[in-house]
């Protein structure tokens, strides 16, 4: 009886949330039907089914976090009829003497060694079931071929050059929603070309007969066959224009913006915000950043890392938050969790979206050892090395756009942390110094709190303290 | 630039090796008094004598096995292989002998050997005197293995051979002495181990190493004309090889093909392709092609000769594969 596993949907994923079912025990199942939504850290999505019955039972309830791989259902066989889609996949394979159709794999009768410079053609020339589990003639390679990607969660593998499976998790691509042009349906870069410049992915769930169409020809069905060149037309309807302007480019959203976004609308909707924001003399910090970094290579620093003035605000704040736990907490619904270990993240802008790396401990950490984790964690946000350990978590977020020359600017508290604190630039404004108009260094701060968690007072105090520990610098080499 | 063909590229380089360096002498069948069965050594008997240009008999298990010994006792001999099919005779002496005593004596004796002369077919010789052994001599470690195809490299790879301290594999495009090509006044050399980018392109990669990469040019002329713009690349150097060059050519166009006239299995092309899939995996979009001569012995017969090397429809069309555009 087929049993419909949780998906491995990247690299790092281990683990998936099961948010609710899309089909209850009893009910018929086509190939390509979604039968549940599941959530990863970083994305939403459906399972589709891999093979055509009744869905028998479910075995994991709804909300359930289970490890990849784990069985969370089974579909029972409709009305006798063949077995698995997958397991019919095998048996013709093996009845043409050939291994199982791998990914990239040639399927082709290989072993005749006469033919040179035409191996590839035959490579293509494999036998493929079709939507009842026959074989189903294949003709040669000329025509470019295009069949559906494999429903993902089915149990047949998707099938994408290696390329193409780099450029999609690089840039948040569903490639089970990509209609794949190569033999066997792999999905080649042309294929994924348009959707990298923000063109919206066709729709979700190919049609089951065209999911098994061989491949080579045209999907039968009027309706499910997606559009073998690069024009393929996005699915969703573009936004209307006024009357004699063009049409607005239509994408979907990234992964990372939705779960973003997600994760934004939950913050200003429950949690109260309030803010404050104290202007900061940064004068003093200025010249012990300057001092410090002028021992680069010097007996400090000697791997060139230098340490930011965002360093100088983290280590600050991490100091600060020693003083104030009700600021370094979690809420969740009634219960609010005071850590007792202080990780500050680190709020990094990428193409797709924002992402929150943290530095663990930041209150215990040396700035220099907070300057080079911070150089090393933001590099890899960019690069898209990050574990999802270094960016699930954190206690406290310190988000930083003195880079832009802005004056300043309020965040968003990232949940369910209780505040957030948002720095803009450093400013040369005049000053009155004993009595004297001069040239100052000042920098904003504007801390977002939750009132549920917090208050005005508590929140200015620890503005303050903040302020404190930048204008009088030497505390954080010592702290 | 002055323009030269091959065979005078080839001799000019040894003409003035052999007048720079005393130690530098030529051996081989009738390469002396005759001037070479393909006249590339013609009239340096003139030049330096026959105790430098040496005619030995018809025996080259003999005279490469002194060659070998010549190269030991200090000298920088070149041996000529009237074709490379005869140095089957001398195989246990450039394997066992020529390779390994460099690493037999801990690095005490060097070999400082060439071993020079047409590799490949296209000139209907046959099954027997039509071999490509750029894989077979490029298994051993110990040897070096150099292809070069144009006037210019192999002129300049000829001096860095002779001037190399290791036996070097010197295997010469056969059908191609009469090309002609600009070659630098002078004396300069082509390091090993480097490829040449033959034409510079951003769709798919050809690489071969021969008288293929010719052909290549060819195929990259008809691709553009379907609007695909082909990198070519020229190994030159079989071993030591350049990885860097295909790796960074194939992580630019994503797509590989590679050609040889020699036959596929366990051959150049397999190393290449399997080089490729281990460094540049994620940069593929399609399997690496191979395009290679036919799995039978060479026939003598023009019209299947010519069917048993890569033709430039079968690169083309293993281009359009390897694009997905069947």
């Amino acid at each position: 009886m087929p049993t419909v596993i949780m998906p491995k949907m990247g690299d790092a994923m281990e683990e998936g949330t099961l948010l609710r079912w899309l089909k209850q025990p009893g009910d018929d199942v086509a190939v390509g039907d979604p039968i549940a939504e599941i959530e990863t850290d970083k994305v939403t999505l459906e399972i589709e089914a891999g093979d055509a019955g009744t869905l028998s039972q479910t075995l994991v309830a709804e909300g359930a976090v289970v490890p990849i791989g784990t069985a969370i259902a089974t579909i029972g066989e409709e009305d006798g009829a063949a077995g698995s889609g997958s397991a019919a996949t095998v048996e013709i394979a093996a009845a043409v003497g050939e291994t199982p159709y791998e990914e990239g794999a040639p399927a082709g009768p290989v072993g005749s060694i006469e033919e040179t410079g035409r191996e590839a053609a035959a490579v293509t020339a494999a036998t493929l079931p079709s939507a009842n589990g026959t074989a189903a003639p294949q003709p040669q390679p000329q025509p470019i071929a295009t069949a559906p990607a494999a429903a993902a969660g089915s149990g047949e593998r998707l099938r994408a050059s290696p390329l193409v499976k780099r450029l999609a998790a690089e840039h948040g691509i569903d490639l089970g929603r990509i209609p794949g042009s190569g033999p066997a349906g792999r999905i080649v870069k042309d294929d994924i070309a348009p959707y990298l410049d923000g063109k919206p992915l066709p729709a979700a769930a190919a049609q089951p007969a065209a999911a098994a169409a061989p491949v080579g020809t045209a999907a039968p069905e009027a309706g499910t066959a997606p559009a073998p060149t690069l024009a393929a037309a996005p699915s969703a309807p573009p936004a209307a224009a006024p009357a004699g302007r063009p049409a607005a480019r239509t994408s979907e959203l990234s992964r990372i913006k939705r779960t973003t976004g997600r994760r934004m609308i939950e913050s200003v909707t429950t949690a109260p915000h309030f803010f404050v924001t104290v202007e900061v003399d940064m004068d003093a910090a200025i010249a012990f950043r300057e001092q410090a970094n002028a021992q680069v290579g010097n007996g400090a620093g000697e791997d060139g890392v230098r340490v930011s003035f965002n360093d100088l605000v983290v280590k600050a704040a991490a100091l600060a938050l020693r003083a104030f736990p009700n600021l370094n907490a979690s809420l969740e619904g009634d219960l609010l969790h005071e850590h007792p270990n202080i990780d500050v993240n680190i709020a990094v802008a990428l193409p797709e979206g924002l992402i929150a790396p943290f530095v663990p401990d930041a209150d215990q950490k040396s700035l220099g050892a907070i300057a080079r984790m911070a150089k090393d964690l933001v590099g890899r946000a960019r690069g898209g090395g990050l574990k999802p350990e270094e960016y699930q978590g954190g206690t406290f977020t310190v988000s930083n756009l003195g880079m832009y020359e802005v004056d300043e600017f309020i965040s968003i508290i990232n949940p369910p942390q209780a505040a957030i604190l948002a720095v803009g630039s450093i400013k040369q404004v005049p000053v009155v110094k004993a009595g004297e108009i001069v040239v100052g260094n000042r920098m904003k701060l504007t801390l977002s709190a939750d009132h549920r968690v917090t208050d005005g007072a508590e929140s200015a105090r620890f503005a303050g303290e903040v302020k404190r520990y930048l204008e009088q610098p030497m505390v954080l080499a010592l702290g | 630039m002055p323009v030269m063909t091959y065979r005078e590229a080839l001799r000019s380089a040894m003409a003035e090796e052999m007048t720079r360096d005393e130690s530098v002498v030529i051996l081989g069948e009738d390469i002396g008094i005759y001037g070479g069965t393909h006249l590339v050594t013609d009239k340096l008997i003139d030049q330096f004598g026959p105790r430098r240009v040496i005619d030995t008999p018809i025996a080259e298990g003999g005279f490469t096995g002194a060659a070998i010994g010549m190269a030991m006792a200090g000298m920088r001999p070149i041996v000529e292989m009237m074709t490379w099919n005869f140095s089957f005779q001398a195989v246990d002496q450039i394997v066992q002998n020529a390779a390994k005593v460099r690493y037999f004596s801990g690095g005490q004796v060097t070999v400082p050997l060439v071993i020079r002369g047409p590799n490949g077919g296209g000139v209907q010789l046959s099954a027997q005197h039509t071999h490509s052994l750029e894989n077979f001599y490029g298994h051993f470690p110990g040897l070096k293995v150099v292809s070069p195809v144009t006037p210019h490299d192999v002129k300049g790879m000829m001096i860095e051979a002779i001037r190399d301290p290791n036996p070097i594999i010197f295997l010469e495009a056969g059908a191609l002495y009469g090309t002609k090509g600009e070659v630098p006044e002078g004396e300069f050399t082509v390091p090993f181990g480097k490829a040449r980018v033959a034409r510079e392109g951003t769709d798919v990669t050809l690489i071969a190493y021969g008288r293929q990469v010719n052909m290549l040019l060819k195929v990259a002329d008809t691709l553009a004309a379907d609007g695909v713009a082909a990198e070519v690349i020229d190994l030159r150097s079989i071993r030591p090889f350049d990885e860097q060059t295909i790796v960074e050519s194939v992580r630019k166009t994503h797509r590989a093909v590679v050609v040889q006239e020699q036959w596929r299995w366990f051959s150049v092309g397999s190393e290449v392709a399997a080089l490729i899939q281990e460094q540049a995996f994620d940069d593929l979009d399609a399997p690496v092609e191979r395009v290679s001569g036919a799995e039978v012995p060479a026939p003598y017969a023009r019209n299947l000769e010519v069917a048993a090397f890569p033709s430039e429809q079968q690169i083309v069309d293993a281009a359009r594969r390897a694009m997905y555009r069947g």
